[in-house]
């Protein structure tokens, strides 16, 4: 079937589908008016059953935390298999010319804004269960910091200062960490992933009991996670072309 | 239902047929990674316009008091971990096509048969 | 309020019509990126702080990175 073929065929049945998925919709309460009773326990009831005031985190890490186990392990999983695709190199990494070379005006933004971004990423996995945050976010945008990094300074230095070792040793202690906290309340006969920790103050950074130790684990495998994608993405650059 | 109280739903129905018309017609293996991208945003839309109340705020209690009426929470979990899985999704499948490009030199899904051995 | 969600999501037809219709893929990663921008004010203006967190950081430092990443390395190399 040729593309003009193709297109035809689409433009009918997306037509379709189109009518479908807007009648389907139709069905719903309008926007604004949602009715369903489970945002509104949650609301009411998980501030004092948990002891924390940011209620995304607390539906992600505890509520639902089983459902925050298999997505971290789709990131761990896609990783894993990105650094296995992009593994087949000819010889350690050099500099292909694909750069324009060092510019001394990026390299000053690049080493002023590191120490922003640094901290700034650890404060938001820390408090992800009081303020908007959390270890997905914090996690992210630690990663940053790394492309950051090589963005300031030449690729050699980049790989030299972060050895893929460590990386893909954290990423494991983040992962893995997840699931040992989870099986901990197995040993006293409750069952997986029950928080068991005593709760803290409300407010206190603390606070949570599981929630905030999962959330570390989390915001470490995250940034381990998406700092091994770059440096594979990175050594991809300064890979000379093996093949024309 | 208004006009109003139905957009967020037509929009969200028309980045994702707009983003299925990109795969389908798509030259270039990167341009439809893109476009599965757009799809996947297309979710998003929907299932946040799901939760949402009208005159509600956010539903983090930092700095409200415990009663005031909130949106959905359980939505928004759905929506953050989603978003930062799918970029690693998208991630491998750049590299995919990076070494479809090593092994055939082209990108053009036209011209990409299956293998044969 | 109302007015300024329904503005951004014409804003995001839009933009998602641009990403997909501009074929050249080192421009669609810059339509992205943008792109992302607009999802991330949208997800403020239905109090979503958490998720317009996420799609910002997500959508403005990895996804134009990885895109022209694969650029670069899938170009005729001009010898």
């Amino acid at each position: 079937m040729n593309a003009r073929a193709r297109t035809l065929l689409f433009l009918a049945s997306g037509a379709l589908a189109a009518a479908l998925l807007l009648w389907g919709t139709a069905g719903l309460p309008g926007f604004g008016r949602y009715p369903g009773p489970y945002g509104d326990i949650i609301n009411a009831v998980a501030l004092s059953e948990r002891h924390v005031t940011n209620l995304p985190t607390a539906v992600i890490f505890d509520y639902r935390g089983f459902d925050t186990l298999g997505e971290e392990y789709i990131l761990f999983t896609s990783v894993t298999i990105l650094s296995v695709i992009l593994r087949k190199r000819e010889g350690p990494p050099e500099p292909s010319g694909a750069w324009g070379g060092f510019s001394e005006p990026i390299a000053w933004a690049g080493w002023l804004l590191s120490g922003v971004t640094g901290v700034f990423g650890l404060y938001t996995i820390l408090h992800g269960q009081l303020t908007p945050g959390g270890g997905f976010h914090g996690g992210v945008i630690l990663a940053s910091l790394f492309l950051l990094i090589f963005l300031a300074y030449e690729a050699r230095v980049f790989l030299r200062i972060f050895p893929k070792t460590a990386l893909e040793a954290l990423e494991a202690l983040g992962a893995g960490g997840y699931v040992l906290v989870g099986l901990a309340p197995l040993l006293s006969g409750r069952g997986f992933l029950t928080n068991v920790l005593p709760l803290g103050q409300l407010g206190d950074i603390r606070a949570g009991g599981t929630i905030a130790l999962i959330n570390a684990f989390v915001g470490v495998e995250v940034a381990a996670a998406f700092a091994l994608l770059v440096t594979e993405f990175i050594a991809e650059i300064e890979q000379k072309e093996a093949r024309p | 239902m208004t006009v109003t109280g139905y957009l967020p739903y037509a929009a969200a129905v028309w980045v994702f047929m707009i983003g299925l018309f990109g795969i389908v017609t798509s030259r270039n293996l990167i341009h439809l990674i893109t476009c599965l991208s757009v799809v996947q945003s297309a979710t998003y839309i929907l299932i946040l316009a799901v939760g949402y109340r009208t005159g509600a705020a956010a539903p983090v209690f930092a700095d409200q008091p415990v009663n005031t009426p909130a949106v959905d929470p359980v939505v928004h979990a759905l929506a953050l971990t989603d978003i930062v899985v799918a970029a690693t999704v998208t991630a491998l499948l750049v590299a995919l096509t990076m070494q479809v490009y090593a092994e055939r030199g082209t990108l053009d899904p036209n011209e990409l048969r299956p293998m044969r051995d | 309020m109302i007015v300024l969600q329904s503005l951004l999501l014409a804003f995001i037809a839009a933009g998602a019509a641009a990403v997909v219709l501009t074929r050249d893929p080192a421009r669609q990663a810059v339509a992205m990126g943008f792109y992302g921008l607009l999802l991330t004010l949208w997800f403020l203006a239905v109090n979503a702080p958490d998720v317009a967190y996420s799609q910002l950081v997500v959508g403005s430092a990895i996804v134009p990175f990885v895109l022209l990443v694969a650029v670069s390395r899938t170009r005729k190399q001009p010898k």
